[in-house]
């Protein structure tokens, strides 16, 4: 039903990432005493790509890393690492390592201290420990701080020493927990990039948890959209956004206009929906090809893709008039909040490409409109 | 015990507003009454001789003939030091508050951990159980242990009862019942600052480590362990420094081979009535527990992490 969105992905990091796969969910569930956090997940994550399980606190998608790592044990379902059935081992012999969101760095260790901790308990060789631990100092930026402890570094060089401690094991598969939860915000859009390219650097398999979108769609190649204990979607950011399969999804990632309404017609190459809330009919151009009983549907459209003018625009279909009623200047772009004739208010974007350029104001007459692939239709 | 300032500031009282200064100033004022001006008292009995008078010791102070004489005598001080019974007495008084400490440690950081781990609606109560025996009086308390250890006492009875032992095993008035009187004693100053120590130890630095490779008993000796050293170092202190002194205890559970100093001054002060020479061996006792006070100030002061 959705809309072929396939996803645009850069061709070098296509071919780069394999489809094998590494790690193996099957049908994972997770109940503490009678709630369950956990719902008959199964996931595929290939090898070398970054993964990311995003949610809203409470969605389970904490428990899911953790069960991952080993510190849970789930009520069933099985964890499968490279083929191997890893849902009994304990967590130190899981060939999995972890960023933790308070970084739990040991704090009566040096940073060097730290990151010889794992390739100590393995009994490695004391030259190829103070070789690796050498290596992961560079990779991260960090050889001048090697003898500090880490109350004396700063949160981002802290978040590298974390990085690095769960890298020097090279693990199969690395898990991160909200690794810029600790962050302030503008550190952390430096850091989601420079994270990406150390782990596109090592080339490791990594499922990260995130309850922050832009930080999701910025890091990973595929993104699990979890509420509910459930996982709702998984795909591209570009699927995520662009072509959301429930309401939930669409309503989670970014804003959007939510418009109910009844199939009026449903043809191979086009439909068309009245809704309550627009004076004209939303035509789409593809059909849902659906005998459904239900002829209630719901019509997705993003902000930026609601256009705004002063002037009625041609045409019979996608578009309403209405009034402003709020404008948040943002910067880069402006939100209009657009008061329809029967009540609903939209949001419209509109990119402020010039400066100071003319723009509606409060109380003015507009029309919103849209074009015939902008939105996505969901069932309700 | 708890965490020592991040930055160490001089509290510099002239400078707080007027209300708070003498608020802060209560306990101060507390310590140099009760605690300063005594100590300056025993200090300068120490430097008199012993007289048979009341006070029973020479004045330091003599207005005669319009002269002030002055009277300051280290004797006592050469006295003890020359005489090995008192060197025994520092001794025996630090090895068996040694000895004590370890064993308080060995028995309190299981329990203190145990209660940390424990969940946190059962915490009050366990603490509630460790602490209830000292709601108890002291006395009364080690006067049970003379019950319980005396050759006809309950132990010996049950074991006599069943057999093990044909005749009573002597425990009472030895080095052992004093060992067992202290760590009794002691043991709540061992658990607390352990205990407030580990509650508030980060469960994702034991998370991490086993994630990194690491079984139970290594985490613990490489992580919880070392990071609770200042808790360690907080309640071996809270039990060495008083058991040093300590008086009732060796004297009502301990016999002649326990020689600890807290009766040797008992009994300079009260069989020989010798002022002087209790009050020396009162100012020695001080100024030997004043190394291990500043250690545990200074750790505690370094004290950064955890």
């Amino acid at each position: 039903m959705a809309v072929t969105a396939g996803a645009r992905r850069h061709p070098s990091e296509a071919s780069k990432k394999s489809q094998e796969t590494l790690l193996r969910i099957k049908g994972i569930t997770k109940y503490f005493d009678e709630s369950l956090a956990v719902d008959d997940v199964n996931l595929d994550i290939r090898r070398g790509e970054i993964f990311a399980l995003l949610g809203a606190s409470g969605s389970g998608k904490s428990s899911l890393l953790r069960i991952i790592a080993g510190f849970e044990a789930p009520t069933s379902g099985h964890i499968l690492l490279d083929g191997e059935d890893i849902t009994a081992q304990p967590p130190y012999q899981r060939q999995i390592n972890m960023m933790f969101q308070s970084y739990a760095l040991f704090p009566h260790m040096t940073v060097e201290q730290n990151l010889a901790f794992g390739l100590k308990q393995d009994k490695l060789a004391r030259d190829v420990i103070l070789d690796r631990v050498q290596r992961m100092l560079k990779l991260v930026h960090m050889e001048k701080y090697a003898r500090r402890r880490p109350h004396q570094l700063s949160g981002g060089q802290r978040q590298r020493v974390a990085l690095a401690r769960s890298l020097a094991k090279q693990p199969k598969l690395l898990l991160l927990d909200e690794p810029m939860g600790a962050l302030d915000k503008k550190l952390r859009t430096e850091m989601q990039l420079e994270v990406v390219d150390i782990l596109e650097n090592v080339g490791v398999t990594c499922v990260m948890v995130t309850h922050d979108q832009e930080e999701a769609m910025t890091m990973a190649d595929r993104i699990a959209i979890m509420d509910e204990g459930f996982i709702q979607q998984v795909g591209s950011p570009v699927d995520i956004y662009e072509s959301p399969t429930s309401r939930m999804v669409a309503e989670f990632i970014g804003s959007v206009n939510i418009f109910e309404g009844t199939i009026i017609d449903d043809e191979e190459d086009h439909m068309t929906l009245r809704s309550p809330d627009l004076e004209r009919d939303i035509y789409i151009g593809h059909g849902v090809s659906s005998s459904v009983d239900n002829r209630q549907m719901l019509f997705a459209l993003r902000p930026e893709k609601t256009w705004m003018t002063t002037e009625k625009p041609d045409g019979d279909y996608n578009w309403s008039s209405g009034t402003v009623r709020d404008i948040a200047y943002l910067g880069g772009h402006t939100v209009y909040y657009v008061k329809l004739p029967n009540g609903k208010v939209v949001q419209c974007f509109l990119a402020n490409t010039e400066r100071r350029a003319e723009r509606p104001t409060w109380d003015d007459e507009v029309y919103v409109h849209w074009m015939n692939d902008s939105g996505v239709v969901l069932r309700t | 015990m708890s965490e020592a300032p991040k930055v160490k500031r001089k509290l510099d009282l002239s400078r707080l507003p007027g209300g708070r200064r003498w608020v802060i100033g209560a306990p101060y004022l507390w310590l140099a009454v009760f605690f300063l001006l005594p100590f300056v008292i025993v200090a300068k009995i120490s430097l008199a001789t012993s007289a048979l008078a009341i006070p029973p010791y020479s004045a330091m102070f003599e207005w005669a003939e319009e002269t002030l004489n002055i009277r300051v005598t280290l004797s006592n001080y050469f006295w003890l030091l020359g005489d090995d019974l008192y060197i025994k007495a520092y001794w025996n008084s630090i090895k068996i508050a040694f000895n004590s400490t370890v064993f308080a440690l060995i028995i309190g950081y299981p329990m203190a951990y145990a209660i940390a781990k424990a969940p946190s609606h059962l915490q009050t109560t366990w603490l509630l159980l460790v602490l209830l025996p000292s709601w108890t009086s002291f006395l009364i308390r080690v006067y049970a242990w003379m019950g319980l250890l005396s050759n006809n006492g309950l132990i010996n009875q049950a074991l006599m009862g069943i057999g093990l032992t044909s005749e009573p095993i002597q425990m009472l008035n030895t080095n052992f019942a004093v060992y067992i009187g202290i760590v009794y004693s002691y043991l709540p100053f061992m658990v607390l600052p352990l205990y407030a120590n580990l509650v508030k130890h980060d469960d994702s630095l034991l998370e991490a480590a086993s994630d990194l490779g690491a079984r139970k008993w290594t985490s613990f000796f490489r992580i919880t362990l070392p990071l609770s050293k200042n808790g360690i170092i907080a309640g071996s202190m809270l039990v060495f420094i008083p058991v040093v002194g300590e008086y009732v205890i060796p004297e009502l559970l301990g016999g002649a081979e326990t020689v600890m100093i807290g009766k040797v001054l008992w009994q300079e002060f009260f069989n020989n009535r010798d002022w002087p020479v209790a009050s020396a061996l009162a100012v020695l006792m001080i100024a030997l527990l004043i190394v291990p006070i500043m250690l545990f100030h200074r750790y505690q002061n370094k004290e950064t992490g955890v």
